[in-house]
C-alpha cells in the first residue's frame, strides 16, 4: 500500500538542468521522512511538485490517497505547507493572518476565527495576535506561519527548511512542535541543510542530489553504509607521526589518512572500545605521547559528503554545474 | 507547547464555482484593502501624483494650448480634467503590479497557490481592492479639479447622471488596465521591475491620446493612432458626458461613438488580459 506520500519517477526540467531526475519516494502514514541535500539538489522542486506549486514534466504523485496531476484542488485540501517560500502577510496581524488562510481553506467565518485564536494560544502568540507581523521575530514568524500551515490540521504536512536561520532556542521549540505533531499522526515531509535536524525528527532521510534520490534509509542504516567506526588519534610531536601511523596500520581495516598540519590520523576499524584500548596500550608502548585519542561513529555528515561526493564522480556529472544554482534560481 | 493534534481534514468546499470564487476573491480583497489602511504612505503618493499633474497642467500649459479655435486657458482647464482623470486611474496599474511582484517575491502567491482557493481569485481580490483605490484617488482628484476652477457642462448641457457614468467608465478603463498590470507583474522578478516596467509602457499610451492635446493637431498619422487608441475613447467619452469643450470630430468611430467604444475596449481587454493573467498565475514561480 502506498504511503500518504508517494513519488514516482518526478522529472522536471528548468531549460536545461534537469532539477529532478527521475524521483522516487515513500512516506509511510504518520512518519517523517527528512529530505536532505545541498542546494540546487532538487529538494525544494520535489516539494514543490508534491503541493501542486510546480507541474513535473513526468512521473506520478500521490498525497493523501489523491493523485497529485489529476485532482491538484483535492490535495490542497488535505496538505500544509510551512517553511522558506509559504509566507504570511507582513502587514496583516498574526490573528488577521491566521483568519484569512483559514477562510480560503473553505472554512466559515466564525469557525475560522475561532480557529485562529486557537492555534495563536497554542503557538505562544496571543500576546502578539493583533499586531502586525511585520514586528514579529524570527522564531514569532515561523511559528505563524507553521500555525498558518496547520489552521485544518491537514493529514499530510509538508516542510521546507523550517529552521533556516532560526537561534537554537527557537529550533528546538519547533522541533518539540513537529514532534507533537508526528506523535499526534501527521505525516511529514520536511527538507534541511540540517544532517542534525534530520537526525532528530525523520523516521527515513533520503540524500538527494542533482535531483536523484542517491541513498534512503533510516540515520543508523545511512551510517552503517558509509562505513563503521575510525580511529582518531591526535599526537603532540609531528615526528612521532609516522610510527603513529605505522601502529594505526597493524589495528586498522583500510588506508589511515593524515593531517600533518594538525597531526591527526584516522583509521577504519572494527572491534570497537576494545581495540581502542589496544591501539593506546601499543601507542604507549612506544612511547607516542598523545593529545586526543577516540573512537568515532559516522555523523550524517560523513554519509552525506561521501555520497554526494561519490555521485559526482562516478556520473560524470562535473559538466553540470549549473544544477548548483539554488531551486529558486532554477525556477525562475 | 500544548499538544497540536491533526484531526478531521476540510469539507469540500460548499457552493458553486462561482459563488466561492466570489467569496476568495472578496476575501483577497479585503486582506489587499487592509494592507492599505497599513501602509498609508503608498496611498498617500499615489495621490500626490495625479494632483501634480492637474497643477503643473493646469498653469504651466493652459496659456499655451490651442483646442480647437481657442487658447483661453479655462477652454484647456475644462479639456484637461477628463485626460488627467483617465492618466490616474492608469498610472495606478503599476502599483498593483508592483503589489503582485512583491506577494510573488515573499512567498504569499505560493502560499495562496497551496490553499483549496479559487484560482484566479488572488488576482481578482487585489484588482478590487485597486479599484476601491483608485476611485478614492479620483474621488480626491475631481475636488481638486473643481477647486482649480474645472466646471462640467461648459460646452453644451450635462446631468448627474452623466457626470457619474463618465467616472464610471473611467474608472471601468482602470480596471481593464489593472490587468494588464497584473499580468506585468507576474512576469517580472521583482517589484522594482514590475514599477518601472508597469508605467513605461504607459507613457506612448497616454500621451500619443486626445488627453492633453488636440489630435486635430497631430500630424495625420500620429493622429489615427491617437483616435484609435483606446484610452482616447473613454477621455473623448469622458469628455462628452461631462460636456467639457475640445472634444474631437474626427470621423474614426471611436470618436464618434466614444461610450461604446470606451466600454468595448475595457471590456476586451479585461477578457484577454484576466485570461492571461489567470494563465500566468497558475504556472507562476518565484
Amino acid at each position: 500500500m502506498p504511503g500518504a506520500i508517494h513519488a514516482e519517477g518526478l522529472v522536471k526540467t528548468f531549460g536545461d538542468v534537469r532539477a529532478l531526475d527521475g524521483v522516487d519516494l515513500d512516506v509511510p502514514e504518520g512518519t517523517v521522512l527528512g529530505l536532505l541535500g545541498p542546494n540546487g539538489a532538487g529538494k525544494t522542486t520535489a516539494v514543490r511538485c508534491l503541493t501542486t506549486l510546480l507541474r513535473p514534466d513526468s512521473g506520478r504523485a500521490v498525497v493523501a490517497g489523491v493523485d497529485v496531476l489529476r485532482h491538484p484542488d483535492a490535495v490542497r485540501r488535505s496538505i500544509g505547507l510551512s517553511g522558506q517560500f509559504a509566507a504570511v502577510d507582513e502587514y496583516l496581524t498574526g490573528r488577521e493572518n491566521l483568519q484569512m488562510v483559514g477562510q480560503l481553506y473553505q472554512m466559515r467565518a466564525k469557525a475560522a476565527k475561532a480557529r485562529a485564536a486557537e492555534l495563536l494560544e497554542q503557538f505562544h502568540l496571543a500576546d502578539a495576535a493583533d499586531r502586525p507581523a511585520k514586528t514579529y521575530s524570527g522564531g514569532m514568524r515561523r511559528r505563524l506561519d507553521l500555525a498558518a500551515a496547520l489552521v485544518v490540521s491537514p493529514p499530510v504536512m509538508f516542510m521546507d527548511e523550517p529552521t533556516t536561520g532560526l537561534d537554537p532556542r527557537n529550533r528546538q521549540q519547533l522541533w518539540e512542535v513537529i514532534q507533537q505533531l508526528v506523535a499526534g499522526g501527521t505525516t511529514l515531509l520536511l527538507t534541511t541543510q540540517y544532517l542534525e535536524e534530520a537526525d532528530h525528527l525523520a523516521h527515513d532521510i533520503a540524500v538527494v542530489d542533482h535531483g536523484r534520490v542517491i541513498a534512503q534509509g533510516t540515520s543508523d542504516q545511512l551510517k552503517a553504509r558509509t562505513g563503521g567506526e575510525r580511529v582518531e588519534v591526535v599526537v603532540h610531536e609531528r615526528e612521532h607521526i609516522g610510527t603513529a601511523a605505522e601502529v594505526l596500520r597493524v589495528f586498522g581495516k583500510g588506508d589511515t589518512t593524515v593531517e600533518e598540519h594538525t597531526r591527526k590520523l584516522t583509521v577504519p576499524v572494527t572491534g570497537g572500545a576494545k581495540l581502542l584500548a589496544e591501539v593506546i596500550r601499543e601507542l604507549d608502548a612506544r612511547g607516542i605521547e598523545i593529545d586526543d585519542v577516540g573512537l568515532r561513529r559516522p555523523t550524517l555528515d560523513d554519509v552525506f559528503l561521501s555520497l554526494t561526493g561519490h555521485v559526482a564522480e562516478t556520473a560524470g556529472r562535473d559538466e553540470t554545474s549549473d544544477a548548483e544554482t539554488s531551486d529558486k534560481e532554477a525556477v525562475k | 507547547m500544548s499538544a497540536v493534534t491533526p484531526t478531521v481534514p476540510t469539507a469540500a468546499p460548499a457552493g458553486s464555482a462561482v459563488g466561492r470564487s466570489v467569496r476568495d476573491s472578496l476575501i483577497v480583497a479585503k486582506r489587499n484593502l487592509i494592507r492599505m489602511t497599513r501602509i498609508p504612505e503608498m496611498v498617500i503618493f499615489g495621490l500626490i501624483q495625479p494632483i501634480m499633474f492637474v497643477v503643473l497642467f493646469t498653469y504651466v500649459f493652459g496659456g499655451s494650448m490651442k483646442i480647437g479655435a481657442s487658447t483661453s486657458a479655462t477652454d484647456y482647464k475644462n479639456f484637461l480634467m477628463a485626460g488627467i482623470f483617465a492618466q490616474t486611474v492608469t498610472f495606478a496599474t503599476a502599483g498593483s503590479g508592483a503589489g503582485i511582484a512583491d506577494d510573488m517575491h515573499k512567498g504569499l502567491v505560493d502560499r495562496f497557490r497551496s490553499l483549496p482557493m479559487a484560482r484566479g481569485a488572488v488576482l481578482t481580490g487585489r484588482t478590487l481592492a485597486d479599484l476601491v483605490q483608485t476611485a478614492l484617488t479620483l474621488l480626491v482628484l475631481a475636488v481638486v479639479a473643481l477647486l482649480v476652477g474645472w466646471r462640467v457642462g461648459t460646452d453644451g448641457s450635462t446631468n448627474a447622471g452623466k457626470v457619474v457614468a463618465a467616472f464610471g467608465l473611467v474608472l471601468l478603463l482602470g480596471y481593464a488596465f489593472t490587468w494588464i498590470g497584473a499580468l506585468i507583474g507576474l512576469s517580472v522578478r521583482t517589484p522594482e521591475a514590475a514599477t518601472s516596467g508597469g508605467l513605461v509602457w504607459l507613457f506612448p499610451v497616454t500621451f500619443l491620446s486626445n488627453a492633453f492635446v488636440d489630435t486635430g493637431n497631430m500630424t495625420p498619422w500620429l493622429r489615427h493612432i491617437a483616435e484609435w487608441n483606446p484610452f482616447s475613447a473613454t477621455v473623448q467619452a469622458a469628455r462628452v458626458l461631462f460636456a467639457n469643450p475640445g472634444r474631437s470630430t474626427s470621423e474614426a468611430w471611436p470618436m464618434q461613438h466614444p461610450v461604446w467604444a470606451s466600454l468595448a475596449y475595457s471590456v476586451l481587454i479585461i477578457a484577454i488580459f484576466r485570461t492571461l493573467a489567470v494563465r500566468k498565475y497558475r504556472s507562476a514561480t518565484a
